[in-house]
């Protein structure tokens, strides 16, 4: 049987693989989505709790789902004001690359 | 859900993510996410969130990754053409991502409660789509509003972003 430590585990992988992807691409879009891989695994986590934590009427806990609804919501905001950033900076710079904006570098 | 359908589902989640992170060509890195965000909703069907699975679907198969693959053609990014890999980086990346990973699983091998296998629910089917409904318009009221106005000004700030400077 499929217990609460598998769904925890996958979704700890998956959150290490997006860390993985902000922290070795120099590409902002992959860096994005890296992001979007973070917080989805997050909601994984969320949803598997829930789904945990049956209340005594014999339903899940609906809290960590209006949460995972909240974060769905914000990040679609974040990606949109995202990539207007990207767009943005494309225009003044021709260039998507971490490795080419590094003017405020220490 | 029968347990092979979950490892199917969170080895394609899995496989696709990493193929994210590792392809060179951002629209191939697109796509991946797309498949990585159906089989997340497909686990989240199988913990009986129907409505968070069908969101899923809709906002991040649909919206996100049309926002995404969009802007991509709009700046006509191509393929990285072998800029040579900074190997300090690089290693320290994995080396960082791998340690979250031994620390994950050392937490939940730890934790009393992740070795046993879900409850069984009331009725097969659940109404959660009416239950998380009356959440957000009852205590979750002003959170909910509050997520309006960072919509309203997420779309304003876009807006101002995109807009052309003034010659």
């Amino acid at each position: 049987m499929i217990t609460l430590g598998d769904y925890l585990i996958v979704s700890g992988i998956l959150f290490a693989i997006g860390f993985a992807g902000v922290m070795l691409r120099r590409n902002l879009i992959i860096i994005l989505m890296s992001l979007e891989l973070m917080l989805n695994a997050a909601n994984l986590s969320l949803v598997a709790f829930s789904r945990f934590r049956v209340s005594p009427a014999g339903l899940p806990n609906y809290n960590a789902q209006v949460f995972v609804f909240f974060i769905i919501t914000v990040a679609a905001a974040e990606v949109a004001v995202g990539l207007a950033i990207l767009v943005a900076l494309f225009r003044a710079r021709q260039t998507t690359d971490v490795k080419d904006i590094s003017e405020l570098k220490f | 859900m029968p347990p092979f359908l979950f490892w199917l589902f969170a080895s394609l989640m899995l496989v696709f993510g990493a193929a994210v992170v590792l392809n060179r060509n951002p629209v191939a890195s697109a796509l991946s996410l797309v498949v990585s965000f159906l089989g997340l909703a497909a686990l989240f069907m199988s913990l009986d969130a129907y409505f968070v699975g069908i969101i899923q679907v809709l906002v991040y198969a649909g919206a996100v990754m049309v926002l995404f693959l969009f802007i991509i053609m709009l700046l006509n990014l191509r393929a990285e053409e072998g800029r040579r890999i900074n190997w300090l980086a690089a290693t320290g990346g994995i080396v960082v991502a791998l340690i979250l990973v031994i620390q994950i699983f050392s937490v939940i091998g730890h934790f009393q409660a992740a070795r046993q296998t879900f409850p069984s629910l009331a009725r097969s089917t659940t109404d959660d789509v009416w239950n998380i409904g009356a959440l957000l318009f009852s205590n979750y009221n002003l959170p909910f509003q509050i997520v309006g106005v960072l919509v309203l000004v997420a779309t304003i700030g876009v807006v101002l972003l995109s807009k052309r400077e003034p010659r």
